[in-house]
């Protein structure tokens, strides 16, 4: 037995605050985006099932947090995202992309708007330091806009689950959570110290995000555990959003893709402000876009997986850029780009998984849907 | 860790064989599974297919990953395990029993002389797991 695709990164690796926590439960660590990670705690399978049917926290201190504050940090944001951020009131989160000029996506974000002219930005954590340093670039000279990397000192865990909301409710954060309106944030005061909650998630359940501080997320993490919250690791968020059809970036998005042809156009607010990629999508828009991401549903056993060839008559037509295997549909489910016409819902195309043909149809997204 | 079975042997590469009547039956180790973890599917040579030790078997996909698994010994395939293929969490469960994958008539059974001892397996899956930490 041996793997097929081997970890390489050997560069120090940073550690969550609930690193020792992990541990201590016997997770499986691994190296991901230049920090070490839970991978799994009891297995990917029965967690993946767990926050279908019960509820399960994830530790996801690795994700970037920038807290932009000041006069003009709502205008400097509507320039780096696609979704106009006037759009959100106070108390409100959402979920946006930030595109370079020519349209490629720098990143997926998750945007809290808070008080006063402060905004939580929430980056992929592969991503965490050049989107600081893109968005600290986009600051000119006498504006007001205050950039604060809050990663280091805070912890951020979501909770998911159909039961997320009553076990949550259960610990320190107590009854506060009934108050919070859906896409809504707020800040509590959790075991002493400011705490930001959002409505919120990657997993296609109802859930909850949490920036915390980092000394803070001991105590609440085991308060989480003994409320029978289930552990939760990458392998059961990675399966748990690939079901929900939500993209991974450097996987389904990245700088040669844009966001009408990633299916994110609900994102994309091109009819007010200048904003940086506009005039590069105004024209995708125009002219459509000749290739799609869709979801892909195998009909026989075998495992699609990113970078697998898709082909229609024995043609490459495009790539997997997620792939794998489905606990709630029991089979392979993936991801790809292919061109516009091929797009179509029940539309039949091949998988090469190493030589092998796997017959797969086109469906529609997502591939779950809660009840 | 427990240490693995002594009625058979086994390979660097976490595989084992054990010598029946003209017949060897071939998994993977329960250090394999528990590495590997949630198994989904097998890609295993059919019945009269002739494998050579040390020589590429298959393919296990886990939820998270493919991996190849590598021939314990020389011969043809008489029979897979049509139970694990149906359920591959039988793998997972009872790599040692249940879950074997394949049968195959040996083509030289002195091969089983050139595989790892329990003792001696056991001894570098200790060294692998102390590798990790």
């Amino acid at each position: 037995m041996r793997r097929m695709e081997p970890i390489t990164d050997e560069s120090p690796l940073k550690r969550s605050a609930l690193d020792a926590e992990h541990r201590r439960l016997g997770a499986k660590m691994v190296p991901f985006a230049g920090w070490e990670m839970p991978l799994q705690f009891s297995g990917i399978v029965d967690e993946h099932n767990a926050v279908r049917h019960w509820a399960g926290v994830f530790d996801v201190s690795h994700m970037g947090r920038l807290v932009l504050s000041g006069r003009d940090a709502a205008a400097l944001l509507r320039r780096a995202l696609t979704y106009n951020v006037h759009r959100l009131k106070e108390w409100q989160a959402h979920y946006a992309v930030m595109c370079q000029e020519d349209g490629g996506v720098i990143d997926d974000v998750f945007l809290y708007r808070m008080d006063a002219g402060r905004f939580l930005l929430v980056t992929n954590a592969v991503n965490a330091d050049s989107d600081r340093d893109h968005i600290a670039g986009l600051v000119e000279p006498g504006v007001d806009v205050t950039i604060d990397d809050i990663q280091i000192r805070t912890a951020m865990l979501a909770i998911q689950g159909p039961e997320a909301a009553p076990l949550l409710a259960e610990t320190v954060t107590g009854a506060l959570i009934e108050e919070l309106p859906r896409h809504g944030c707020m800040e509590f005061e959790l075991l002493g110290s400011n705490a930001v909650i959002a409505q919120s998630g990657y997993t296609g359940e109802d859930g909850f995000e949490i920036v915390m501080d980092a000394a803070r997320a001991h105590a609440f993490w085991r308060g989480l555990l003994s409320a029978r919250v289930k552990p939760c690791g990458l392998g059961a968020r990675d399966t748990l959003r690939l079901e929900a059809a939500l993209p991974l970036y450097g996987n389904d998005i990245d700088k040669t893709t844009n966001p009408f042809e990633a299916g994110l156009a609900w994102v994309v607010d091109l009819d007010d402000e200048p904003f940086i990629g506009r005039e590069a999508l105004l024209r995708v828009r125009e002219t459509g876009v000749r290739r799609r991401l869709v979801c892909l549903k195998a009909l026989e056993k075998g495992i699609m997986r990113s970078d697998c060839a898709v082909l229609h008559d024995g043609e490459v037509v495009g790539r997997v850029t997620s792939g794998g295997f489905s606990p709630t549909l029991g089979i392979s489910i993936g991801m790809a780009y292919v061109p516009s016409e091929l797009a179509g819902d029940g539309t039949s195309l091949v998988v090469d998984v190493r030589g092998r043909p796997l017959p797969v149809v086109v469906v529609k997204r997502p591939f779950y849907k809660r009840a | 860790m427990t240490s693995s079975p002594k009625d058979r042997r086994y390979t660097k590469e976490h595989e084992w064989a054990r010598l029946g009547d003209g017949e060897a039956m071939v998994g993977i180790t329960d250090f394999a599974q528990e590495q590997l973890g949630d198994l989904v599917y097998f890609d295993l040579p059919e019945p009269g297919a002739q494998v050579r030790q040390h020589a590429k078997l298959g393919e296990v996909e886990s939820v998270k990953a493919v991996s190849e698994i590598y021939a314990p010994l020389s011969g043809e395939v008489i029979e897979v395990n049509q139970k694990a293929m149906d359920s591959p969490e039988l793998v997972n469960q009872d790599p040692y029993g249940e879950g074997w994958l394949l049968k195959v008539r040996p083509a030289d059974a002195s091969e089983m002389d050139s595989l790892l001892s329990a003792e001696d397996y056991d001894a570098l899956v200790a060294t692998a797991e102390g590798g990790q930490h």
